[in-house]
């Protein structure tokens, strides 16, 4: 990531998923983030996506996924934003409890907070936005380049 | 990469032997499609082999959760077979380790069923 800050708009299909994943993965990596971290990003921002294109947009062509990566200091800032009716949070069940735990869906906001250093979720009736912090641990050489 | 299946008989048990990602859309979708064609053909000793697995999403470990309860409500079992080490990580921090019937070798897995 060459600028400090990328935004894409994005339709609410499943490419859009792949894409979010691919763009999670080529920034990262571009940053200097480690193997692992790479992935734990990537998987991040797929699930995010997942949530922004299924349960937020549900899919409709008139509504579009907002995508932004920014670097802020040591962090790496990823926002997600869908036009739909705002995520309940209440809602939400712990994944881990015995009686969910054979449960089919229910683990990507989970893997979201097992993978990234904040994960923030704000939802309005004009749709919900999920903010993803990731911090730059040692950064490579590789990195340094790409941040300058 | 888009995921692939196969499958094999040994000893009586099926071997389906994934390779890929298995993610919300195609690659969910192929593994329920697997499953369930080898349940309504009888075959309920079933191991997934996930040598090549080499990406899983939230979509993907909840087709691997449905595969187990639907294989079990059936009266079969299925378990799991060479993860790799992203899948083992993901598997361990959802605590659907102690769930699954992980093995490592082909041959224990297959000798496993009663």
């Amino acid at each position: 990531m060459t600028e400090q800050r990328v935004s894409y708009t994005l339709d609410s299909s499943l490419e859009t998923v792949d894409n979010a994943e691919e763009k999670a993965t080529r920034i990262a990596t571009e940053l200097g983030f480690g193997e692992d971290e790479v992935m734990q990003i990537s998987m991040a921002v797929r699930e995010g996506a997942v949530n922004a294109v299924l349960h937020g947009n549900a899919y409709a062509a008139d509504k579009k996924v907002t995508l932004a990566f920014e670097r802020v200091g040591e962090e790496l800032v990823i926002t997600i934003r869908d036009q739909g009716k705002g995520m309940d949070l209440s809602k939400i069940p712990n994944p881990l409890a015995p009686e969910n735990l054979l449960k089919t869906s229910g683990r990507g906001i989970f893997l979201m907070r097992s993978f990234m250093d904040v994960v923030e979720i704000r939802p309005s009736s004009a749709g919900t936005e999920l903010k993803l912090i990731k911090r730059v641990h040692g950064p490579s050489e590789g990195a340094k380049e790409a941040s300058q | 990469m888009t995921m692939k299946v196969g499958s094999r008989q040994v000893d009586g048990v099926t071997i389906v032997d994934c390779s890929g990602r298995i993610t919300l859309g195609e690659g969910s979708v192929i593994l329920r499609d697997t499953v369930r064609d080898l349940l309504s053909k009888g075959n309920k000793k079933i191991v997934l082999n996930l040598a090549d697995v080499n990406y899983i999403d939230s979509s993907g470990i909840g087709e691997l959760v449905s595969a187990f309860t639907t294989t079990k409500n059936q009266g079969g079992e299925l378990k799991l077979l060479k993860l790799t080490k992203k899948v083992n990580d993901l598997l361990q921090i959802t605590k659907l380790y102690t769930v699954f019937d992980v093995k490592d070798d082909e041959a224990a897995a297959v000798k496993s069923f009663k």
